[in-house]
């Protein structure tokens, strides 16, 4: 545990870390930037995972191996995605959410 | 010593966070991202799990975000600026991400967590072992689980990547 920081003040960090990407979700109007709001939602419950294993249950890992399993799946969650942003600007030339009408063609 | 390293890092991520949601320019977003992905690396080596650390910085500042920089150049000018939400729709969210940080704080520091004082290090062979035991709380299966989901995750992406066909009638 990190020496003259309680959990309070990680708790803290993470929880304005995770609004500031709901902000971010919440207000933009593009595909990529959605995508970077996310990314910032997911780090956040990662420190939280890693951090509540560090400094309640030291000698267990549960947590830190469940922020690998996070952060695989994130990686694969921004591969499809960017897959899918760019298969988008090829067929209709635009990666505004507003724009984004159709499913499937 | 810690603790201003701490506070360095928490202010930083936190400015940097908020600068990544709020620029106009797309490249600037991304690097300010890519700050708070290093930012969070830096907490994971003040608690002693260098090997997350390590992780969170070839993952996410190697991989996602060079991917993320390669999809901003193929589908944007650099000089595009960005639509911005209308104002009363900005304040509305910012209140509601107020209200929603409050309940959560109230939440978190109205509960008392049961801290062990320890400075336990956790070495990477600990969690390579843990990761593949199939004995009491391993976690073979989820492992292997994952290994499926991230090959077919890249088989799709390189489908849907493709896109169609450039010359449809050679099907036989």
């Amino acid at each position: 545990m990190i020496e003259g920081i309680s959990i309070y003040d990680v708790l803290t960090l993470t929880t304005i870390l995770f609004f500031i990407g709901v902000y971010g979700f919440l207000t933009r109007k593009n595909l990529i930037s959605i995508l970077i709001s996310v990314e910032m939602i997911l780090n956040a419950s990662v420190v939280n995972f890693v951090i509540i294993n560090k400094y309640l249950y030291p000698d267990i890992l549960q947590g830190v191996i469940f922020s690998i399993f996070i952060i695989a799946v994130a990686a694969a969650e921004t591969a499809l995605a960017v897959a899918i942003i760019i298969n988008l600007y090829r067929q209709i030339s635009s990666v505004e959410v507003k724009d984004t009408e159709v499913m499937k063609y | 010593m810690e603790r201003i390293l701490f506070y360095l890092l928490a202010l930083n991520m936190i400015s940097f966070a908020i600068a990544a949601v709020s620029t106009r320019k797309m490249l600037r977003s991304v690097i300010y991202l890519l700050f708070v992905l290093v930012g969070v690396a830096g907490i994971f080596f003040l608690i002693d799990y260098n090997f997350l650390a390590a992780i969170q910085l070839t993952v996410y500042a190697g991989g996602i975000i060079v991917l993320i920089i390669f999809s901003v150049l193929l589908v944007h000018h650099i000089e595009l600026k960005l639509e911005m939400a209308k104002p009363k729709r900005q304040i509305a969210t910012v209140i509601a991400c107020l209200l929603g940080i409050g309940l959560f704080l109230t939440t978190i520091y109205s509960y008392h967590f049961n801290v062990v004082e320890n400075n336990l290090t956790t070495t990477t062979s600990d969690i390579g072992s843990k990761l593949l035991s199939y004995g009491e709380g391993g976690f073979i299966l989820p492992f292997e689980v994952i290994s499926v989901l991230l090959l077919a995750a890249m088989i799709g992406a390189i489908i849907i990547a493709k896109g169609k066909k450039l010359n449809p009638k050679t099907h036989t």
